[in-house]
């Protein structure tokens, strides 16, 4: 008996390896950052003077209050919009819908900071639109700054998110349960409030959750179009790095209390939607019908409506990119000078993107796998804390956890501020728990017997999952790679906190030259990353043959 | 409240595809009417073009003397039952049997009397306040049949509804339905691929093939008098052997290949000698005589409370016979003479494959 529970077989082993790089990478990081808000390196002593300081000032307690407006209401817009869509293509046909979905699916991937900036010159002080506005109506809008632009390029940025996911649970819904309301006497309004809403209501509010979060976290978009609102991801980034007032243990404070506000959101998300769960197994999905009349345009009008504010962003800065500019302004005519400009100038932050990224997404498949295999197939106490742990980086925003790793590794003998390898490691945590997350679901789809098969057959363990597990799972680990490599590459909150010259990526050099004003290379160097989404998207779709993507 | 359907000329099409090309079907006030065949034979469409569910490409579908084609399916008044039940799974046993009560703006105190009423007469008034998510397929398909009869409506319609369950539940959920069905009196129109289940259950049955209705009858009708050889060797067991009409001794009789003779008195008067036919006998009306066909016996099988044998004849053909228990046991091996009960046997023109026995 003991001797068995002590036996050290290959996947404790691994298990272990896996432990202790979340202890070096994540748990010791996140603890440095806890204690950094709370000690006092003058003194020596600990307190909560900075957490006493920050809520009993009004410039912090707005910032709050701020960044609650602007994700509480774009996450209620983004979610009734983005159902609204997803019911309207699930029951009305659609001209052209297949092609509206890559569409809808290319603007999910595409980076979330690129909206703001196109938003911007569409928008903004010298935007297109905002001189059509000024001249049509003779006021002198001075562009959609603050509040209003950050809410904008969320909603709209965010929408098709909602979709995909609402999109995929109301295809497993059967139709009957639709007809059997029918038949009862519930038609229209009375059908989608009473059956439609409460058997998708878990994964609107999954989505939500994802979208709150994403807009809680996102540091970007109201760094460049929110012109001074602060929300808590910018004022962390300036007391950190701020040239003026940078503040390590303020910084270190308001991460504290963002990320009790994701726990908190992330809890209660979790206990509302255990509470709501349901199971449905659609055999025969909702057929889409052809609408006739007013319904049908405007049905249509919604759909194409949505799908185009959607990828008006991406569009705005692939013309943008072929434009003559000096800094800010647009020049008549059209060039390549903005890429030759890019390459010749950013070179470095090109092949870093791309080199950064396969390593990271290598470590996180290989290492998310394994956790995933372990905590499904072979439970223990061990795997189960490791599973838990591995969940944890999805609550900490990007800033935060680029925060924490500068101060957990700036000091020898862990002297890792600067280095391509801290960058590497801020995205392997935080693509890991969508990966475990893929993973696990895809191996629990695996009959055991499978597995149980082969070692009757006499493949041992090791022999039978890299034989019969791995090769199984392997289209679900791909899609998930590919899925995460792409987020990967537009990652900015993080690496944002990490960069120095040397180890600049795309991300990081597309809003630094919106930053400094030079639009140009800003929109050449976003259309490679955006053109590199598109590629890698329909390659994806051409070897798969599916029309869906796994978030 | 019950009504009658009338269906006259009904047409399906699924893009350039036709289901049902011409059907008509009235279906009596109170009646238990069960569309039988097998999967694809448009017997699911035609239920969901009265139900509203598909759009009807041509014909008329009357409710007694109203028109019903342009009305939408939560304006025909009826309950309808589907093959995977379709509970609500958001909503307790009690809240998916009066959904339908509520769209119906039934207020209280008679929306609980109902409820209760139903779920009483269901035998799951324990279920009332769980959700559904634990139930067994036969507890979930009692709350989908409550939810359908609570709103007391003009029709019932039943898509394989018993087709989840396992055998056992099958046929005491069967009773439930029939007896439900007795008691309300409500029109029912019941699909199923199960013949056992069409003939158990049914006021009368129409045997349906490619869109077709091949004949409609009470049970007994379409099993002892099929109207062809579809429907013969669709309900129930049968052999079939090739045969040609002789006279023998003034009576119409059938010639075997063998050149045995069996004189069959219901066969029409006006069937000329020299037919060609095919006869179908059922295994249980095949008797071991002395003489008749010639076979023997390769395999026995005992199955309670009959026993089949398989039995080879002579140029290669096989026969299943099956007796009760209380017969002689033949053995493997023995050569036995089959007559066949000339009273249940069926004769079918080999062209036209329409029975040549007299209408009963």
């Amino acid at each position: 008996m003991s001797r068995k529970r002590w036996k050290l077989d290959g996947w404790t082993l691994v298990s272990l390896l896996c432990f202790l790089y979340f202890a070096v990478f994540f748990i010791y990081p996140i603890t440095r950052i806890l204690i950094s808000s709370v000690y006092d390196a003058a003194t020596n002593t600990f307190d909560f003077s900075y957490f006493i300081k920050f809520f009993s000032k009004k410039y912090y307690t707005n910032t709050i209050i701020n960044s609650l407006k602007v994700t509480v209401l774009a996450t209620v817009f983004t979610c009734v919009a983005g159902t609204a869509l997803a019911y309207v293509t699930r029951t009305v046909k659609i001209k052209f819908k297949s092609t509206l979905d890559i569409l809808l699916i290319i603007s999910v991937v595409s980076p979330p900071f690129i909206g703001a900036y196109s938003w911007i010159t569409l928008l903004g002080r010298q935007g297109v639109l905002t001189k059509i506005i000024n001249q049509v109506f003779h006021i002198t809008y001075q562009g959609i700054y603050g509040f209003a632009g950050i809410l904008l390029v969320f909603t709209i940025k965010l929408i098709p998110l909602v979709y995909l996911y609402v999109s995929g649970a109301l295809k497993s819904m059967d139709s009957s349960l639709s007809e059997a309301a029918e038949s009862l006497g519930a038609v229209g309004w009375r059908k989608i409030k009473d059956i439609v809403i409460p058997l998708v209501l878990p994964t609107i509010l999954a989505s939500g959750l994802l979208v709150f979060m994403r807009i809680m976290a996102d540091f970007g978009t109201p760094k460049l179009i929110g012109e001074g609102y602060r929300t808590l991801p910018t004022l962390i980034y300036d007391s950190f790095v701020g040239d003026l007032s940078a503040d390590k243990r303020l910084a270190a404070t308001i991460s504290v209390i963002v990320v009790l506000f994701t726990t908190v959101i992330f809890l209660v998300q979790r206990y509302v939607s255990n509470r709501k769960q349901i199971e449905m197994t659609g055999m025969h999905p909702i057929e889409p019908r052809a609408e006739k009349g007013f319904k049908n345009i405007l049905c249509h009008f919604y759909v194409y409506l949505c799908v185009f504010l959607a990828m008006l962003p991406t569009l705005v800065v692939l013309h943008n990119s072929f434009r003559n500019t000096k800094g800010t302004i647009y020049l008549p005519g059209y060039s390549l000078n903005n890429y030759k400009k890019a390459f010749s100038t950013m070179g470095r932050a090109i092949t870093n993107t791309y080199l950064y990224s396969f390593a990271a997404i290598l470590l996180v498949v290989i290492i998310g796998v394994i956790i995933a295999y372990t905590s499904v197939r072979r439970k223990n106490k061990l795997t189960n804390v490791l599973d838990v742990i591995s969940m944890f980086p999805y609550i900490i925003p990007g800033s935060v956890l680029g925060i924490s790793l500068i101060l957990a590794f700036n000091k020898k003998p862990l002297l890792l501020s600067g280095t391509a390898l801290i960058i590497i490691m801020a995205y392997v945590i935080r693509r890991l728990p969508y990966t475990i997350r893929s993973s696990s679901a895809i191996l629990r789809q695996i009959d055991l017997g499978v597995e149980e098969a082969s070692q009757s057959l006499g493949a041992n363990p090791v022999k039978t999952f890299f034989a019969v597990t791995l090769p199984m799972m392997a289209s679900g680990i791909l899609s998930g790679a590919i899925m995460s490599w792409l987020s990967i590459i537009s990652e900015l909150s993080a690496s944002v906190m990490l960069w120095v010259t040397s180890t600049q990526t795309l991300s990081i050099a597309i809003y630094f030259q919106v930053m400094d004003g030079n639009y140009g290379v800003a929109s050449a160097l976003s259309s490679i990353l955006i053109l590199t989404t598109i590629i890698v998207l329909l390659l994806f779709f051409k070897i798969t043959g599916k029309r869906e993507i796994e978030l | 409240m019950s009504v009658s359907i009338d269906i006259q000329h009904a047409v399906k099409r699924f893009g350039d595809k036709t289901i049902i090309p011409d059907l008509s079907l009235h279906i009596e006030e109170g009646e238990f009417f069960t569309l039988l065949g097998s999967s694809g034979c448009g017997k699911t469409t035609l239920l969901r073009m009265i139900a509203g569910f598909n759009s009807i490409e041509g014909g008329e579908f009357y409710f007694n003397e109203k028109r019903i084609n342009d009305l939408q399916p939560y304006k025909r008044n009826i309950g309808m039952v589907f093959q995977n039940y379709a509970v609500f799974p958001h909503m307790s046993a009690g809240k998916n049997v009066g959904y339908g009560l509520k769209q119906r703006q039934v207020k209280e105190p008679e929306f609980s009397r109902r409820v209760d009423e139903i779920l009483n007469v269901m035998q799951i008034q324990e279920l009332k306040d769980r959700m559904p998510a634990n139930m067994s397929g036969g507890q979930q398909q009692r709350i989908a049949l409550a939810r359908a009869i609570v709103i007391q409506p003009d029709v019932l319609l039943m898509d394989e509804p018993l087709s989840n369950l396992d055998a056992k539940l099958r046929v005491e959920m069967r009773l439930a339905i029939k007896r439900i069905q007795n008691q309300f009196k409500i029109t029912t129109l019941y699909v199923t691929h199960d013949q056992e289940e069409a003939l158990s259950m049914s006021d009368r049955i129409a045997v349906m093939n490619h869109g077709v209705i091949q004949q409609i009858g009470k049970p007994m009708t379409i099993y002892s008098h099929p109207r062809n050889l579809f429907v013969a060797t669709f309900i129930g067991q049968s052999n079939l052997f090739d045969a040609e009409v002789v006279e023998c001794e003034g009576k119409k009789a059938l010639k075997f290949f063998d050149g045995s003779l069996q004189v069959m008195p219901r066969l029409q008067s006006s069937v000329p000698v020299g037919t060609p036919v095919k006869v179908v006998i059922r295994p249980n009306e095949i008797d071991f005589a002395d003489q008749g066909i010639v076979g023997m016996i390769v395999e026995t099988i005992y199955l309670g409370a009959e026993i089949r044998y398989t039995v080879n004849l002579e140029n290669g053909q096989t026969v299943e016979v099956s007796h009760d228990i209380k017969r002689r046991f033949a053995q493997n091996g023995e050569v036995v003479h089959l007559a066949f009960d000339h009273t249940r046997a069926n004769a079918f023109d080999a062209q036209t494959e329409l029975s040549l026995m007299e209408e009963k």
